[in-house]
């Protein structure tokens, strides 16, 4: 029956699907992980087997992950939407017993050759599960408190779950991801209005209550908010860092030094080049040109999805969509905010860029949901 | 999770205008991103460029100041004197080195040639790697370089370090040296310490400061300091200082070392002390020695020639690493042997004719007429040499080599110094692996009275009488105290030798000293409480042969330096409760009775008195002779130890 919903008649089938792929999302993508191989190369001084070629492996597989994922029709994400949720939920309690730990985290939890980082599987699940929930809701009574209560549990579940590993920047992406979702799917502004006035308002007592008997952080913590407004308070602290990526961007200028001329890098006063700082060596090395561009292929790549959310007339295809490309887009944007200085230092990579395997394949499954949407979109 | 499929036509349920105004948003803030990218990468490019540039933070090693080395009364044996020396860093320097090269040959002399090696070692080396341009400057040199700094980019002054020892030759075996780490010392240590990539660093090569390494170092700390494009430093940031090594306390005393080499004088000679109830060992001294002081500067090509073609082989420890056929030395390994398999006892008696024919073969004893009878003492009294041949030929190499083991022979003493010897116990499976030859009753002959395959260091030969003296297997050792903490002292085990045997070889080797008829009677200690035992050796470096002894045994003096015999003497005191025991090698010295039982009695008297040895403790008609060696003395007085605080 539900096959029927989504008026086969028009939706291609088979390998006709091919021909309705969103192609032009596939080569942006392509062309976002071959920065990435450039950059590696570049980070590991002229060697491909440290870092580019176990990329591009990744790639290939998630690349192929992603084909295989768009053939599959959509009322089928829909209907494991709920499940994938709860296993994903499970999984991170699981994580929380037995996990390993790994970087000072727990994050992962191995199952026999497979490593597998529940919060990372878990940014699909959510987007999956609110999607169908805003599906099956009526649109009148969406800003209703009660189902504006149902989201916001699913989304605050998860994400304290993540917290507590301590995971900070996936703990952001879910709730921005959520939090993006909801909004395109007509939640009343008021709601967004509330949540930042009280965030604001938390922020104002956090800080003028500084100095006073009832002071709501450690010094510590006090100290950390100062460094990320003024790095150069504590050059060789927390602020190394960034004041460190921060020569190395600003010191491309429009054209850089040229690839692999980055002294910055070269010399070693970046850290963690490799993963979360790996845009500072792209603009050092290729300078505003290269950096834009990449950020113009990111633009791009919102921007299809959002014309494919748009025009998609099912609900559960358009929402995915939405969530998924919303969750990309708060993955750049925190990092390279974060590497510019306009957000506090969180561990977050640059999405395809950024040397790891988990966090390609699953956005690349998640831009495989996305095709999937794309093409079974009603005609 | 069915849905009727009217869904899809119904307007209401798309994300139309609420998408639109989320396409806004992300473009408001890929704009933002974009104009920052601007801001940064465009209009203050040239700022960060800058910073770049002449970044910024470096972080500086500093190197651990090394651990020092005490004699067992707390004096520094090895020390840390203040050097002032000046390095420079090609990347600093702008890359060419050169110009700044010449700019600093005004202030201080560079000769040509030192430039051409300063100029080979940049273009080794990588930039950033500051290279030691001259060390050891007088202040008034370093501070005119400090004043002349802003025009010398790339240049360092700096004061650091270095090791020093105050006993200069005196302890050089012992303590060893150390010097610049060579490109082989870093392909030998698998991921070595960064700290080694200091140009100025100085690593153990020799002895305990090789050996005790790891303990001496200490580690390292590190200094951020900011610097200027010119790679100059502006200031420092923080500092977080290393951690000294740890203080090594050895047994030697440098006193008594002292005393043993000036009495050992220009002889290639070498002298061990040992503590006959712990171990320890109060002093080793090996004639000639060298100044290590050298090596730590860098030993000038002909310096290091002149040491190495000495034929007195200064730079060799020969205290432990210098084997020699022991002589009648080995007379008491040969005995307890015997004695231990229960083939002789006390009373047990041989003949000595003067020689003894084995397989056609005629084996002399030292003493052409021969001795008679003679009884265990007797025997090393006169050091009867038929005596051993004949015990020998019923107690078999196997035994007796397993004897010198036990006493000490043939095994590797485990001591903190370079190259410990082994030395050799031969046995027949050894001449087997050795030289695929079976051995030949001759071979046991030879080897009973310390001849022919028997090697044994001056180390092992004062182990092996401090294990006849006390009966236990005393262990030698050289560290008393690691950071002020003392070594345990392990209670020895018996040797599981019957006492009345032992108490038989120490009665020899008594009436060497106090027999009538002793070989050393004349080095005998006249104080009854200090009472003396010892016995003489005399190894040949050559055969005898037939024609020569025929002739008449050729007088030593008469032969070239390298052929003449070998002197030996081991000897502990006092003979009722042994305190020290002593061993003594001259090389090619001649007679052990006459050229080394004098000096090893005499270092004894040191050891005994704490100080010179007191003159009526020796024969009256040696005192005249003693007192003239003594005033020709500089002997080491140290300063009286100041609440053991030494300049780090």
């Amino acid at each position: 029956m539900a096959y029927l919903d989504y008026q086969v008649a028009q939706a291609p089938t088979g390998w006709r699907k091919i021909l309705h792929l969103n192609w032009p999302l596939v080569f942006l993508l392509s062309a976002v992980a071959c920065f990435g191989f450039v950059m590696l190369y570049s980070v590991a001084g002229g060697q491909a087997d440290t870092w580019a070629k176990p990329q591009m492996y990744r790639f290939a597989v998630g690349m192929a992950a992603m084909f295989a994922l768009a053939f599959v029709p959509m009322w089928f994400w829909r209907g494991v939407s709920v499940f994938s949720y709860v296993l994903c939920l499970l999984l991170l309690v699981a994580v929380e017993l037995v996990g390993d730990i790994g970087m000072g985290a727990q994050r992962w939890i191995e199952f026999g050759p497979i490593r597998l980082q529940p919060s990372e599987l878990m940014k699909i699940a959510l987007v999956l599960v609110l999607a169908a929930y805003y599906d099956m809701l009526p649109v009148n009574r969406v800003s209703r408190p009660l189902w504006v209560l149902i989201p916001v549990a699913l989304i605050l579940l998860p994400t304290a779950l993540v917290l507590k590993q301590p995971d900070l920047g996936t703990s952001l992406m879910l709730v921005a991801g959520g939090g993006i979702l909801m909004f395109a799917a007509g939640v009343s502004l008021w709601y967004f209005g509330a949540v930042f006035t009280m965030i604001g308002g938390l922020i104002y007592a956090v800080m003028s209550s500084r100095g006073t008997d009832w002071q709501l952080l450690k010094d510590y913590q006090y100290r950390r908010i100062d460094t990320f407004i003024d790095p150069s308070v504590d050059p060789l602290g927390a602020g190394y860092n960034i004041t460190q990526a921060q020569i190395a961007l600003g010191s491309g200028g429009w054209s850089g030094r040229g690839f692999m001329q980055g002294t910055q890098s070269r010399l070693n006063f970046l850290p963690e080049k490799q993963t979360d700082f790996i845009f500072t060596v792209l603009a050092e090395e290729f300078g505003f040109v290269g950096a834009f561009s990449l950020l113009v292929l990111y633009t791009l790549i919102i921007g299809f999805c959002l014309y494919s959310a748009l025009s998609n007339r099912d609900r559960f295809g358009a929402l995915l969509t939405i969530g998924i490309s919303g969750t990309f887009f708060v993955y750049f944007s925190i990092n390279m905010g974060m590497v510019m200085g306009l957000l506090p230092v969180v561990g977050s990579p640059l999405p395809l860029v950024s040397y790891g395997g988990t966090a390609m394949m699953i956005l690349l499954m998640g831009f495989g949901m996305v095709q999937s949407a794309h093409v079974h979109r009603p005609r | 999770m069915k849905r009727p499929s009217r869904d899809t036509q119904d307007g209401s349920r798309r994300v139309g205008r609420r998408g639109l105004l989320l396409a806004g948003i992300q473009l408001g803030v890929v704009t933002t991103l974009a104009l920052r990218l601007r801001s940064m990468q465009l209009e203050h490019a040239e700022e960060y460029r800058l910073l770049s540039d002449g970044n910024s933070i470096k972080i500086r090693l500093l190197p651990p100041a090394r651990g020092l080395i005490h004699d067992r009364n707390g004096l520094v044996i090895a020390g840390n004197e203040q050097n002032y020396r000046v390095t420079l860093t090609r990347e600093e320097a702008g890359g060419d080195v050169e110009p700044v090269l010449r700019r600093l040959s005004r202030l201080i002399p560079i000769s040509d040639a030192r430039m051409a090696e300063l100029m080979e070692e940049f273009s080794r080396r990588t930039a950033i790697t500051p290279i030691v341009l001259a060390d050891r400057l007088s202040w008034e040199q370093f501070s005119s370089i400090a004043v002349n700094a802003p025009s010398l980019a790339g240049v360092t002054p700096e004061s650091g370090l270095s090791r020093a020892y105050p006993r200069a030759g005196d302890l050089a075996h012992v303590v060893g040296y150390v010097g610049p780490v060579s490109d082989y010392d870093l392909s030998k240590i698998e991921d070595p310490d960064p700290v080694l990539m200091l140009p100025e660093f100085q690593l153990g090569k020799v002895g305990a400061e090789a050996k005790l390494e790891g303990v001496l170092r200490g580690k390292a700390g590190a200094r951020r300091v900011e610097v200027n494009s010119a790679g100059r430093e502006m200031r420092e940031l923080s500092r977080q200082e290393g951690e000294q090594g740890a203080t090594v306390q050895l047994t030697v005393d440098a006193r008594l070392q002292n005393y043993a080499a000036q009495r050992l004088g220009q002889e290639s000679a070498a002298a061990v002390v040992m503590d006959v109830q712990t171990g320890d060992l109060l002093a080793m001294c090996s004639s000639p020695s060298f100044d290590p002081n050298k090596f730590v500067r860098g030993i000038s090509s002909t310096d290091y020639r002149a040491l190495m073609s000495h034929d007195h082989r200064p730079l060799a420890d020969k205290t432990v690493q210098g084997v020699y056929p022991p002589g009648s030395t080995f007379k008491m390994v040969t005995l307890l042997a015997g004695l231990d398999a229960g083939l002789i006892n006390g009373g047990s008696r041989f003949y000595c004719p003067g020689f003894t024919e084995v397989g056609g073969r005629r084996f002399h004893c030292w003493r052409g007429g021969g001795h008679g009878s003679m009884d265990p003492i007797q025997s090393l009294e006169q050091s009867c040499d038929v005596f051993y041949y004949e015990l020998a030929q019923r107690v078999g190499i196997d035994r007796i080599a397993a004897m010198a083991r036990r006493l000490g022979i043939g095994v590797t003493h485990d001591l903190p110094m370079s190259a410990v010897a082994e030395g050799i116990a031969p046995d027949r499976a050894w001449k087997k692996a050795r030289y695929d030859q079976p051995w030949q009753i001759g071979d046991s002959l030879n080897a009973s009275i310390g001849q022919g395959y028997v090697l044994a260091s001056p180390l092992q030969l004062a182990v092996m009488t401090s294990r006849v003296a006390t009966g236990r297997v005393i262990v030698p050792r050289l560290v008393r105290a690691l950071d002020g903490i003392p070594q345990p002292l392990v209670e020895a085990e018996p040797l599981g030798i019957d006492e009345a045997w032992l108490r038989l070889a120490r009665g020899g080797m008594d009436a060497v000293m106090n027999g009538a008829h002793g070989t050393a009677r004349r080095s005998r200690i006249l104080r009854d409480d200090w009472r003396m035992a010892g016995k003489t050796g005399t190894s040949q470096v050559r055969n005898i042969t037939a024609a020569e002894r025929a002739r008449g045994v050729v007088r030593n003096e008469q032969l070239p330096w390298n052929r003449r015999d070998h002197a030996l003497f081991v000897c502990y005191a006092p003979f009722q409760s042994p305190r020290y025991a002593v061993s003594v090698v001259v090389e090619h010295g001649g007679g052990g009775s006459a050229v080394a039982a004098p000096i090893a009695r005499d270092i004894m008297l040191f050891a005994l008195e704490g100080g010179l040895p007191p003159l009526d403790s020796v024969p009256s008609d040696q005192r005249a002779e003693m007192e003239a060696r003594h005033e020709a003395m500089h002997l080491y007085t140290p300063d009286p130890p100041k609440s053991g605080r030494t300049r780090a």
